[in-house]
């Protein structure tokens, strides 16, 4: 008895997770259009209307950028245009199409020991940072807001080294809870921020407006001459729904606590 | 009712669907990459318990390392070896239930294979050849050991259980912690830290530990009834 129990539980196990045959579409992206809220309410038409499931695999933007490239995605939505550029320029990926943008901001303690609020340019501000030796919390894990902070350190005297400088390799919503722990400063994509607002108490936008913090999101499809296996139909199609007016609408109006978090730039 | 372990028992009374969904995940999961993992490794265990034979003792402490195998290294391997750049990108499983199910099964086979057979070498050496004066075939004596020492067994069936259920590395860089796909209650947690909510990650932790002592409880009902 219970070994015929035991074949049946094994004979379950092994075909259930082959017997949902759905469109699969594998949508490689950065963690803050998922932590900021933004795919869960942008996804879900999409899927109603193609009847193709939308699987969302939220990591940064250098490692997204790093499974299209192996062919273990269909589509990116990320945030690094010069990465973006090598990417296709190398033959990895076509079709891209600018979807929305934000801005980056410096983030810090409301005390900012640093005085960085004072500071006239982000690049002044990480100097600033960086003279007071105030802690800073990093990325760390090439993601577009890593490669951001990395060209801004570049234009304010070089990366640091000094122990005030945390390399920490987590996503944006970690670094910022681990930021409000350390007392510490850090570069955030605006939408992550306004996200989690509310579970920073005491941290506050020091730094931001400067037109070097620009944040612009591009969507783009996996090469499916390099890759075959690549879903590209249903990734034309998602990047067709993205720059939709009716996509470009929804993220328009995606808002937390009253606050915009992504401007579409996809249709005028 | 803020508090995690209030908010656990609101997310499993009030059928919060997404939480049931994961919990289910994890829980299918686990079984899978633990039932398919003891088909080679209990009888493996077994052979290694009863018979004799050169470097076994080097054997046991091969698998007892690889018990201690970290979840983001077979993660990883098993990661290049199914992505579509790897030599096994053809089957397309990567970020698919299937992938995690193999990870979490290599992390289960030398707990279970270690725990069989450190358990059937503390039987009584005897047994074996009491049975094959009994006349028995070496099947029956593989089958009749491991009827001897099936508490044994459970517990590393368990043990090796209670490893997959908890453990994160191989779930996210196989699965990918896509929701209502391949998010399990392990890779939920650090989503909601990442996140800063730590309540509800606290309460899916203890959710978690709910499932592990239902499926511990189940098991050793199993085997007292037998």
């Amino acid at each position: 008895m219970k070994r015929i129990l035991t074949i049946v539980l094994l004979a379950c196990a092994v075909l259930a997770p082959l017997a949902a045959q759905t469109v699969r579409l594998r949508l490689a992206t950065t963690t803050s259009t998922q932590d900021s809220g933004l795919l869960p309410i942008l996804n879900p038409p999409f899927e109603r209307m193609t009847g193709i499931t939308v699987d969302v695999v939220a990591v940064g933007t250098g490692a997204a950028i790093k499974l299209g490239q192996n062919g273990d995605a269909d589509v990116l939505l990320v945030h690094d245009r010069a990465a973006e550029d090598a990417f296709i320029a190398a033959g990895w990926g076509v079709n891209r199409r600018d979807v929305m943008h934000n801005d980056f901001i410096v983030v810090g303690p409301a005390e900012d020991p640093a005085k960085v609020a004072a500071a006239p340019s982000t690049v002044d501000a990480f100097a600033r940072i960086a003279a007071a030796g105030a802690t800073f919390v990093s990325r760390g894990d090439k993601s577009g807001t890593n490669t951001k902070e990395l060209d801004i350190w570049a234009k304010a005297g070089g990366k640091p080294t000094g122990k005030w400088y945390k390399e920490v390799g987590q996503g944006m919503g970690q670094v910022l809870t681990m930021s409000l722990d350390l007392k510490a400063y850090t570069l955030a994509d605006r939408g992550t921020w306004i996200a989690m607002q509310d579970k920073l108490p005491g941290m506050k936008i020091l730094s931001q407006g400067d037109p070097f913090l620009f944040n612009p999101y591009g969507v783009i499809a996996v090469n499916p001459v390099k890759w075959p296996k690549t879903n590209y139909l249903a990734a034309m199609q998602y990047i067709a729904w993205i720059t939709s007016a009716e996509g470009q609408k929804i993220i328009r109006d995606y808002k937390v606590g009253g606050e915009q978090l992504f401007t579409p730039d996809a249709v005028p | 009712m803020t508090g995690p372990f209030a908010q656990a028992i609101t997310l499993l009374v009030t059928g919060d669907k997404e939480v049931w969904f994961i919990t289910g995940t994890s829980l299918r999961f686990g079984l899978s990459s633990t039932l398919i993992a003891c088909v080679p490794a209990i009888p493996l265990g077994v052979l290694i318990a009863l018979k004799r034979f050169p470097l076994r003792r080097a054997l046991l402490a091969v698998l007892n390392t690889l018990m201690a195998l970290p979840t983001v290294v077979v993660g990883l391997l098993v990661y290049s070896l199914i992505s579509r750049s790897g030599p096994l990108g053809s089957l397309g499983i990567l970020f698919t239930p299937p992938a995690v199910v193999v990870g979490q099964a290599i992390l289960a086979l030398p707990i279970v294979l270690s725990m069989t057979a450190s358990s059937l070498s503390r039987l009584d050496p005897l047994f074996p050849e009491v049975l094959t004066t009994l006349g028995a075939g070496r099947r029956q004596i593989l089958w009749m050991s491991v009827r001897e020492a099936r508490g044994p067994v459970l517990a590393a069936t368990l043990a090796a259980f209670g490893r997959v259920l908890g453990e994160v590395g191989a779930a996210m860089m196989l699965g990918g912690n896509i929701r209502w796909y391949t998010r399990t209650i392990t890779t939920a947690i650090a989503l909601e830290t990442s996140k800063g909510e730590f309540v509800l990650g606290l309460a899916l932790g203890i959710i978690l530990m709910i499932v592990a002592l239902g499926v511990n409880a189940l098991g050793h009902l199993v085997v007292k009834h037998e």
